[in-house]
């Protein structure tokens, strides 16, 4: 008798290529503790060379100037600079959690079809009303290295349009194939390395612009 | 002659040793998932699920041994980091470790969940582990934050300072939620003693419980996800 529940259909093992073998997990368990050994060699010998930052004892009295935030959380303090706290501390963070919760949740998402497939000059005017709008919110905020992602994606998405059904090169189809999650998703993770790197490395008393080569 | 298990009404299993055993059976069991041969290699995963566990394995050992030698308490706390340095012999090497793998942890579960999205692992019926894999994300980073008070030097205290106001700006809740979270208006010896406990009690706690359900939820839903699988499935379908 078949049982269809979701996780019996998981546990069936894909199609095999002709040849091809299947290997018992402990094949896979014994690899990726080889690439923890390796890990954990280069965590050693950085742990050796590298001393983790100890500054002088917290002082209420004397603020740190610039107080920033652990690295992970730059990003959002980057925001905080631009826009109000509530906004940037609360509201964002909300949103970026409860999005991440319920990617797998959305059929949009689970379909994976391609954006530009189906009414696409429809889709293009979207998109360049949502660019537009953004990168003028952005930029009226103060937060031009936010708008970097933005328009570096919008103009990505409109090539990926103009490549759709037409034989051009392998990576322009395979641009021109994602779907919408794709493309979301790549914008959020842009968003988040030029931010955290902007925040981390680039930013000084007062959170001014600093080159890092300078900052010493 | 068969072997009878002893179940109560409601089904569960009262003796611990048979709990034990069915645990023991059901690992045998998941030791026993079988994987297709380019599943085993590097590109499919690129192995991070294992790395970020292996970070999260030397937290535990390092952090276990840091206890030994410090005080959630002003000035003592940072006192300890200096003899940490300078007095304790490998002092200074537990102490990097364990700063250094934590930053690798938190790198590491980031770059986990892209790879999971881009693969597109997190489609059903995955799509519970997908929640507590972010849940796992969210805890790494809490516990990353709660471990930054403890040495208690200038960017310690600031860097809190900044992330605790961010807190209260929450309309109605958040000066309470901040005064719990603290156990006081600022950061102070009060919060410096909920950090530790977080730190080293509750979060690694939970985060322990909830790898245990992922790794479980992975075995259920049929082992490492392979694009292949969805593929066969779908030209199966009419």
């Amino acid at each position: 008798m078949m049982n269809n529940s979701p996780s019996e259909r998981g546990k069936q093992l894909p199609a095999r290529a002709p040849g091809e073998k299947s290997i018992s997990y402990r094949e896979l368990l014994f690899r990726e503790m080889i690439a923890i050994e390796i890990l954990a060699v280069v965590l050693v010998c950085l742990a050796l060379v590298w001393n983790a930052p100890l500054e002088q004892l917290a002082d209420p009295l004397h603020t740190a100037n610039p107080a920033k935030a652990p690295w992970y959380f730059t990003g959002l303090q980057e925001l905080l600079h631009y826009f109000p706290p509530f906004v940037a501390g609360v509201i964002l963070p909300t949103l970026i959690v409860l999005a991440l919760i319920v990617v797998p949740f959305f059929n949009v998402n689970i379909k994976d079809q391609t954006l530009w497939d189906r009414n696409k000059s429809q889709r293009l005017m979207s998109l360049a009303i949502i660019a537009v709008a953004l990168t003028v919110l952005l930029l009226h905020a103060g937060a031009w290295d936010a708008t970097i992602p933005v328009l570096t994606i919008s103009a990505l998405m409109a090539l990926a349009a103009s490549w759709a059904g037409r034989p051009v090169g392998r990576f322009q189809n395979w641009l021109s194939g994602k779907p919408l999650s794709f493309w979301i998703m790549t914008w959020f993770l842009m968003e988040a390395v030029i931010l955290t790197t902007v925040g981390a490395l680039f930013r000084g008393p007062g959170w001014v612009w600093v080159w890092p080569w300078r900052n010493s | 002659m068969e072997k009878v298990e002893r179940k109560d009404a409601d089904g569960a299993i009262r003796n611990p040793l048979t709990a034990l055993a069915r645990w023991g059976a059901e690992l045998k069991h998941m030791s026993r998932d079988r994987v297709r041969e380019p599943q085993l290699g590097f590109r499919h995963t690129w192995y991070l699920g294992a790395l970020t566990l292996g970070t999260f394995t030397i937290q535990l050992s390092t952090g276990l041994l840091l206890m030994l030698y410090y005080h959630p308490s002003i000035p003592q706390a940072y006192a300890d980091m200096k003899n940490l340095q300078f007095v304790v012999s490998s002092g200074f090497f537990l102490r990097n470790l364990h700063r250094w793998s934590a930053q690798a942890m938190v790198l590491l579960v980031f770059i986990h969940m892209a790879k999971v999205f881009y693969r597109g692992a997190f489609r059903p019926p995955r799509e519970l582990n997908w929640v507590v894999g972010s849940t796992l994300l969210l805890l790494t980073l809490l516990l990353s934050y709660t471990g930054y008070l403890l040495p208690w030097d200038q960017t310690s205290y600031w860097g809190v300072t900044v992330g605790s106001s961010i807190m209260a700006s929450v309309p109605v809740l958040g000066e309470k939620l901040r005064f719990v979270l603290l156990g006081g208006n600022t950061v102070n010896a009060n919060a410096l003693l909920r950090f530790y406990v977080l730190h080293a009690v509750i979060l690694p706690l939970s985060v322990i419980a909830l790898i245990g359900i992922h790794m479980w939820r992975l075995h259920q839903d049929g082992g490492m996800y392979s694009p292949d699988s969805e593929e066969s499935e779908k030209s199966e379908q009419p």
